[in-house]
């Protein structure tokens, strides 16, 4: 390196007489032309220093001399002071540690890609691995009852504090973001019952619609869904940058448990939480209904307000309320499991991320549909 | 190391503050083309900061830093970008890339930026790997699978992979077992020898410093306390040097260094 500024020539391999002669840089810059000639003197001749006169070189790195050890091989690179005992010494142990490195070594082998078997594997390797998600799931869920139930009677192992400060995050937070979005919803829903039923003269239910929406469907749908993917994605990343840092390993190796340390605290921070966001998403997301109804249809807050009262009974409100806690739990529960299941690279926990969002969007809403066949089934 | 030399790094009233912690105060400090500097201090004297403001990862709270004859905070990015080409750096843990095997971590930088294609390039990796004392098959394995101590060798494949002048170190042989940490400190000096690097070593390791180091820079107290052989160095009067230099540890890596030089 330090010699390429007073020989500042393109490193080139000259054949003379029978021999070979490496002339100028033979550096990283010049490497690909470097790598045309010596391949194409590979295929006349077997590697070997026979002939080989490396005193002309100018700068050498070690690219330049992992291209000379194919022209000489590993071995005798080796035993470099054998054969070419006037190099300078430095150049000689570069030359010599390379070629002691190099030594016996074959490329590893890569395996011919086969098509159809490797998709038919795929799939298969997928399949059994939505099973075994599936499978752990259910086995996290029963841990986390069966410690629940173990310290439900034991209030001093309780984790306050830690409660406290994941209701601050996923609650506290999150609360300006759902009300916003619910708020614009309803508006939306006003809008299209608006649409719909001016046909029929009846705008006056667009005052149903918008409350029945809410209170049974959307208050809670729309706030499980952003803290799906906003609460399950962080708690992923948190637990699994622990499981990487090996944090999770030495709470382990201190006699305490992960579940009851970790998990347990984000879970009810979150069945406390959804509901009050559910609470909150159904009064802005009216609040929404109401100002379009306002504006567009002539339909005073008052009026509004009395058909609210006249024609909603509560169990719509109950109805909507209960789903929250049970989504609350499957969405904390799975962004947990996939923070455990991180494996130490940045791309699992990229994976992993991505897993808890999408299973807790999905289990959100097809336990939604669920809820609505179940209740409606039931009349309630 | 002859001082009449130009620096390749000079570093002139450096200093480094967070908040109200003084980490560095008007530090000034040189490394000279081919030799290795190595850089004591106890914990939190702030080695790992100085090699981070060296090699731009921190901008520093005032002082100068000139690399190869230019300041490197003041160069537009492209400028800078190919006068970092000419830095390795090693990290404490590595750092490699969890995503990536062994052999695309050292073959990324030959692929950006020598243009060799990725065949060419994975082919030099696995003989930079070699080279660091890695066997054959850790090539195609990934960063997660593998010890501490082939962590290391892996990022100094890596660090070597541009074929570098200045070679920053932190900790190099920090969880390597004692064979494998005089392995390192021959390829060091194998490499130095060979190739002409300047190298920054921060270390703890008594042993390095004995075997593998010109010059002893001792950090204290945000600045440099004494830069220089490490017999000056030994002699010089100061408490923590002294406990440091003839502690049990001090006096047995000494025995071991002189014990080598003159059996």
């Amino acid at each position: 390196m330090t010699e390429q500024s007073t020989h500042p020539s393109a490193g080139t391999l000259l054949q003379e007489g029978g021999g070979l002669s490496p002339r100028g840089d033979w550096t990283l810059a010049h490497y690909a032309t470097l790598k045309r000639q010596v391949e194409r003197l590979a295929q006349a001749r077997e590697p070997s220093p026979h002939g080989v006169d490396l005193e002309r070189l100018a700068a050498l790195d070690t690219a330049g001399a992992v291209l000379l050890m194919e022209l000489v091989g590993a071995e005798p690179l080796a035993a470099i002071d054998d054969w070419a005992p006037d190099l300078p010494a430095t150049r000689r142990a570069l030359l010599r540690t390379l070629g002691e490195a190099m030594t016996d070594r074959q490329p590893p082998e890569t395996r011919p890609g086969r098509p159809l078997r490797d998709t038919l594997a795929r799939t298969g390797q997928l399949v059994e691995g939505l099973w075994e998600q599936q499978r752990q799931l259910l086995g996290f869920i029963g841990q986390v009852l069966a410690t629940l139930a173990t310290i439900a009677w034991r209030p001093g192992r309780w984790r306050l504090t830690s409660m406290v400060a994941q209701l601050h995050q996923t609650g506290l937070n999150a609360l300006p973001i759902v009300a916003l979005l619910t708020f614009l919803v309803g508006a939306v829903v006003a809008f299209l019952g608006a649409t719909v039923l001016r046909d029929f003269g009846a705008t006056i239910y667009t005052v149903n619609l918008v409350a029945f929406a809410f209170l049974r469907e959307f208050g809670v749908l729309l706030a499980a869904i952003l803290l799906a993917g906003r609460t399950a994605s962080a708690f992923t990343a948190q637990l699994g940058a622990m499981k990487a840092n090996e944090e999770l390993d030495a709470v382990r190796t201190l006699g305490l448990d992960p579940v009851e340390l970790l998990v347990l605290p984000r879970v009810l921070a979150m069945m406390l939480t959804l509901p009050i966001l559910t609470f909150v998403g159904m009064l802005s997301g009216i609040l929404g209904g109401a100002l379009v109804c306002l504006l567009a249809l002539d339909i005073s807050i008052i009026q509004f307000l009395s058909i609210l009262q006249r024609d909603i009974p509560l169990n719509h409100f109950m109805v909507g309320l209960s789903k929250a806690p049970l989504f609350a739990f499957l969405i904390a529960v799975i962004g947990c499991l996939e923070g455990f299941k991180v494996s130490g690279s940045a791309q699992s926990v990229g994976e992993h991320t991505t897993s808890s969002v999408v299973q807790s969007i999905f289990v959100v809403i097809l336990l939604d549909a669920v809820a609505a066949l179940f209740f409606m089934e039931m009349g309630w | 190391m002859s001082t009449s030399r130009e620096p390749l790094i000079r570093v002139r009233g450096l200093a480094n503050r967070f908040g109200s912690h003084v980490v560095h105060e008007d530090l000034d400090l040189d490394l000279y083309p081919g030799e290795i500097l190595g850089v004591v201090g106890g914990s939190g004297t702030g080695k790992s900061v100085l090699l981070r403001s060296i090699v731009g990862l921190l901008r520093p709270s005032a002082g100068s830093i000139e690399v190869f004859g230019e300041d490197l905070q003041s160069l537009p990015a492209q400028a800078r970008s190919r006068l970092e080409r000419r830095f390795g750096v090693l990290f404490q843990r590595g750092a490699l890339f969890t995503s990536l095997t062994l052999q695309e971590n050292v073959a990324l930088p030959l692929i950006e930026h020598a243009g060799l294609s990725r065949a060419d390039a994975e082919a030099l990796a696995r003989v930079k790997l070699a080279l660091a004392g890695l066997p054959g098959e850790a090539s195609v394995k990934y960063p997660a699978e593998l010890s501490g101590g082939m962590i290391k060798r892996a990022a100094l494949a890596r660090a070597l992979a541009m074929d570098p002048e200045v070679l920053f170190l932190d900790e190099p042989t920090a969880g390597l077992d004692p064979i494998g940490a005089a392995a390192f400190d021959r390829l060091i000096l194998t490499l130095r020898d060979a190739l002409g690097l300047s190298v920054f070593l921060v270390t703890h390791d008594l042993d390095t410093l004995y075997t593998a180091c010109d010059r002893v820079a001792v950090l204290s107290r945000g600045r440099v306390l004494v830069a220089d052989r490490l017999d000056v160095v030994e002699a010089t009067d100061d408490a923590w040097i002294h406990d440091y230099f003839h502690g049990p540890r001090g006096r047995s890596a000494q025995r071991a260094a002189h014990s080598v030089e003159d059996p």
